[in-house]
């Protein structure tokens, strides 16, 4: 397993510096240098001289990728790409285009997305997996398939309605949590409670739908009439086999989701003032701060192949037939 | 389950409703702050800059300007817009020099004047806000000024330093401010035009250009031994800016911050190794002497202002304009300042939780995003604004005001079909100009938020003329004591005469084609642009709509491609200079980078500019700005546009609320009843319960029924 998972870890190297190099290109293809010194500089009186030193100052004054002026090594080494990327691969974000320490600011910025991003997922998991444990145990009637039908809406409504009706609802018109804000230690309980419940409502289309054909796949084997003929209760068999069994593709797309919840929701933490790390990036690009951009971009890659990665072990731990070579 | 965990599951969130106490559910604030003296406001952009000498936007000036400053301010109440003192004791007024350095009288001809001298005397007795800069042991060395990594250890914040210190501000504090503005390092974005003008501001910027790759001990301690030529304390309370000519404009700059004092110390404080990586820089944490201090600046989640215990003191404005006593406004006259304790600004980057909150009274004051503006504000039979109903019974008061900022539609005047002045080219101008129904844009567009611009000038600026006298009247006729747009007709016939009848090219036969460069990014621009391209098209030009993002757009602008734009200017100070040198030739922005993005150049236009801004308010110089109006109307290098209108609606326990477009230090002025707020927000927001139990009562109308059937349907025998 550990030649498997050096061999994992030594391939996620050039897949990062692809992400880093795609990321570089697009973000320069929509901004140039000068673009990002005028965004910083203001719109007012902004002079050709002003633009020149800040690009000086932040290192934005040499070619992108290529540097033709130079010589050997240093025509690649001597560029921004190489220059603002090499440190990535170290964890070493640097600063922002406005001077903030970016590694400090994931560092207390992810805390937030996670406090959403955990009750989510975990009261969302759980009560997924009863309603599409309690639909199969009712399939083929009416309840299947006007849960069916419910749940189809309901995956098929944006996850913005969710957002803009609970906060209406459940906010507004019967003031029962605040609207939206964000507090630090215990005191951010009573901000979590309306993006927790929305979360969980705008998962439920999707996550139950899916649940319950995993349910239907399993309980149409032999083990399961095995189990029936050999007397056990339908709650029994439901959640001691079926779920047991139902569990690889389940914990599957648990645990690669579970790195990235730390990346937050671009648009739950911009309607609920949650600060986080998806509001972080969505602001980042709204400023035109590569620095910021290119560093959540290196994460996210990051984290989704570690997710992979923890995927691959999670599979050897709930299915022993697996080993990983 | 146990039956520990079943009852304590259902006890739970009976507890922790139960821990909100008299509180409202959704109330965001702590319970205990509910009758404090805070008043609550939003934000929607985290300030990119806090140093004074960066620092050139309208949301970090919210902040800096309650914490900084500079000479002079904006009178709260009288209009027109009028300077008093601020952290100066007195306006200073400008005393002239020839060549020679021979003192000149106040009314010698600007070609005359080599030299302009500002001599600012400060107020006497001010003090800096409580900061760890200042702190001193007690042999008098500074407490936090040699700081090693080990005394870093569990420094975060500012607010983690545990002495802090003051000092009364002198002099030097302001010059070495303006000194600040010349550091490359710095950015500042004033440093070009400050160039221009104080003497010796250049030469400092270039003997600084050294220092630029020096660390910032270092770049602080350069700064410190520079001098400046133009720029000296002349004593303890006295500093003299010296510029080069005339240039009367320059004590509207006394009135923002870039000119507010900056202390050594703190210079020197935050220069240390160690603080730029835990984010303590000054452009973050401000030190400043004004009525407020940062004590919280968490602007992903809230900054919080409070009131600075060694502030100088102020007296609230005992004169204001007429009315101003009988509408209440002069109520807390000569009383001192500020009326409240702090202010909490969160962020909200959205419209909607923002409007919600300010309708549950957890904002204090709000603006109306377009999607609120009907459910806000109606308009009445003589077309003016008034709340709806809803809003009257929330006892929220409504505020108006025209902006100081023109939105227009310029024409690139370097364009060889819509540009140039020849004939042709300028009675195609006009006709668009006719053509171009602004009342419809504004009506569909801003929710009838702005006035039709006549001119350059917007009302409120000197220059600006009401009623027949301030019509364009390439555009409009006054009837029945109205300006109304001329007729479709009227334009009709320009086209003809300008060569395009009925938009056809007579030469070539070939329909006049014009591109619209625009910055296009949502739905509301496709509106918004199909709007455009229909009023092109009453006189048969087919326009092409070429959208881009915004950084392409300036590109365009910069290199003078583009043929039509739509751009916008916001004052930087209330002189009809700061409007018409967006028209003047040497500031056209494909040869001079300037801000003229028409490119507009007309000789006499420029001639009676450079007469007119030196020139003091006056009929003389009114007489110049007629002419300079009419010229820029004759030659149509934009269609004026509109001014925005801003609305702004203020709870009932707010007090003091009044629109100056100018003054970004207001806050101070603010008085608040927190009891009233406290009872209205128990009114408006008791917690509805019934959807609880309703819901609670259909979860087990489903699950008893269902285990139920599961229970029969186990017990049932097979045949």
């Amino acid at each position: 397993m550990t030649a498997y998972l050096l061999r994992r870890l030594l391939y996620a190297v050039p897949i990062l510096i692809g992400v880093n190099l795609i990321t570089f290109v697009l973000f320069f293809v929509v901004n140039s240098p000068d673009d990002m010194a005028r965004m910083h500089l203001g719109e007012k009186r902004v002079t050709e001289e002003a633009v020149q030193t800040w690009k000086q100052s932040h290192g934005y004054d040499k070619p992108l990728i290529f540097n033709p002026e130079a010589t050997g090594i240093a025509r690649l080494t001597d560029t921004i790409f190489f220059e603002k990327s090499v440190r990535l691969f170290a964890f070493q974000f640097g600063s922002s285009d406005d001077g903030r320490d970016i590694g400090y600011d994931i560092s207390q910025r992810m805390w937030p997305s996670l406090a959403i991003a955990i009750p989510v997922l975990l009261v969302g998991l759980a009560f997924n997996i009863s309603y599409a444990l309690f639909i199969v145990l009712f399939r083929a009637t009416y309840v299947d398939i006007g849960s069916v039908v419910l749940l189809v809406a309901m995956l098929s409504i944006s996850s913005l309605f969710y957002i803009i009706g609970g906060q209406f609802i459940l906010g507004k018109l019967f003031h029962l949590a605040p609207i939206s804000g964000y507090d630090t230690g215990l005191h951010a309980w009573k901000f979590l409670i309306l993006p927790v419940i929305v979360g969980v409502i705008g998962g439920i289309g999707a996550g139950t739908r899916w649940y319950r054909t995993l349910f239907l796949e399993e309980i149409a084997k032999d083990y399961v009439r095995t189990a029936r003929a050999k007397g056990l209760s339908e709650g029994r068999v439901l959640f001691r086999h079926v779920l047991g069994n139902a569990l690889i593709p389940i914990l599957t797309g648990v645990v690669v989701v579970l790195p990235l919840l730390f990346m937050g929701s671009l648009i739950t933490e911009s309607f609920f003032g949650i600060p986080g790390l998806g509001s972080y990036t969505i602001d980042a690009i709204g400023n035109q701060d590569f620095a910021i951009v290119r560093s959540m971009v290196f994460l996210g890659a990051v984290l989704y192949i570690l997710g992979l990665i923890l995927t691959d072990l999670s599979y050897t731990l709930v299915d022993p037939r697996v080993k990983l070579q | 389950m146990s039956n520990k965990i079943r009852i304590w599951t259902i006890l739970l969130p009976i507890f922790l409703v139960a821990g909100c106490g008299d509180s409202p559910w959704n109330n965001p604030y702590p319970a205990s702050d509910a009758d404090s003296n805070t008043v609550y406001s939003s934000f929607d952009e985290r300030p990119k800059h806090l140093d004074p000498a960066r620092s050139y936007s309208a949301n970090e000036y919210a902040f800096l300007a309650q914490i900084y400053e500079p000479p002079l301010q904006y009178h709260f109440l009288l209009r027109s817009y009028r300077l008093v003192p601020l952290s100066a004791a007195e306006v200073p007024v400008a005393r002239y020099f020839d060549a020679a350095g021979q003192s000149l009288p106040e009314d010698a001809p600007a070609a005359d004047i080599a030299r302009s001298d500002y001599l600012i005397r400060i107020r006497p007795g001010m003090r800096f806000q409580p900061h760890p800069a200042f702190a001193r042991d007690t042999e008098g060395r500074f407490r936090y000024h040699a700081l090693t990594a080990a005394d870093l250890d569990g420094i975060n914040r500012l607010a983690d330093f545990p002495e802090v210190g003051t000092r009364e501000l002198t002099a030097e504090d302001f010059v070495h401010q303006i000194k600040r503005l010349a550091a490359p390092w710095l950015h500042s974005p004033i440093a070009g035009v400050m160039g221009q003008h104080i003497v010796g501001f250049q030469e400092l910027a270039g003997q600084l250009e050294s220092a630029a790759g020096q660390g910032p001990l270092e770049q602080a301690a350069t700064l410190r031994r520079s001098s400046l030529a133009g720029v000296e304390a002349v004593d303890r309370d006295r500093f003299r800016i010296s510029l080069k000519g005339k240039y009367p404009q320059f004590a509207y700059w006394l009135a923002m911050p870039f000119f507010a004092p900056m202390p050594w110390e703190a210079e020197v404080f935050y220069a240390q190794p160690g603080l730029a990586e835990r984010n303590i820089t000054l452009d973050w944490y401000p030190v400043g002497s004004g009525p407020f201090f940062l004590s919280e600046n968490n602007p992903n989640l809230r900054m919080v202002l409070e009131r600075n215990p060694h502030f100088h003191g102020e007296a609230y404005p005992t004169e204001g304009m007429p009315g101003d006593a009988e509408s209440g406004i002069l109520a807390d006259a000569g009383k001192p300042l500020p009326f409240i304790d702090r202010a909490i600004y969160s962020i909200e980057k959205e419209e909607i939780p923002r409007w919600n909150k300010f309708l549950q009274g957890y904002y204090d004051s709000s603006g109306i995003a377009s999607d609120a503006f009907d459910q806000a504000v109606q308009i009445d039979v003589e077309g003016e604004p008034i709340l709806t109903d809803a809003m009257r019974e929330q006892g929220i008061s409504l505020l108006t005001s025209v902006e100081p900022s023109s939105f227009y539609l310029g024409f690139n005047m370097l364009d060889p079909v819509i540009g140039g002045d020849s004939p042709r080219a300028r009675l195609l101008r006009r006709a668009i100009s006719i053509a171009l129904d602004y009342e419809e844009f504004i009506s569909i567009f801003t929710n009838g938020r702005g006035v039709v611009a006549q001119g350059p000038i917007p009302p409120g600026i000197f220059g600006y003329r009401e009623g027949e006298a301030g019509i364009n009247p390439f555009v409009y006729e006054w009837r029945d004591g109205r300006p109304v747009r001329r007729s479709l007709d009227e334009a009709k016939v320009l086209m003809e005469q300008a060569g395009y009848p009925n938009g056809i090219e007579r030469e070539t036969g070939r329909t006049l084609t014009i591109n619209y460069e625009a910055v296009a990014t949502g739905p509301d621009d496709r509106a918004r642009l199909n709007w455009i391209r229909k009023q092109f098209a009453k006189l048969g030009i087919d326009l092409v709509i070429r959208s881009t993002d915004y950084n392409r757009f300036q590109d365009k602008l910069r290199n003078g491609t583009g043929q039509v734009f739509m751009f916008g200017w916001n004052a930087d100070y209330p002189d009809p200079e700061n409007f018409l040198f967006l028209l003047y030739g040497p500031n056209g922005k494909v040869e001079h980078q300037g801000e003229n993005a028409a490119n507009y150049a007309n000789p006499e236009f420029d001639r009676l500019f450079d007469e007119m801004k030196f020139m003091d308010d006056g009929p003389e110089r009114q007489a110049i700005l007629d002419r300079l109006v009419e010229i820029a109307r004759t030659d149509a290098p934009w269609i004026w546009g509109f001014h925005p209108k801003a609305f702004s609606l203020h709870h009932q326990w707010m007090a003091n609320a009044y629109p100056n477009q100018m003054a970004n230090n207001t806050l101070k002025y603010r008085r608040i009843d927190p009891e009233l707020r406290k009872q209205k927000r128990q009114d408006w927001n008791q917690p509805v319960l019934w959807p609880l139990w309703v819901g609670a009562g259909l979860l087990v109308a489903l699950v008893l029924p269902a285990w139920w059937l599961v229970r029969r349907r186990e017990r049932r025998t097979a045949l």
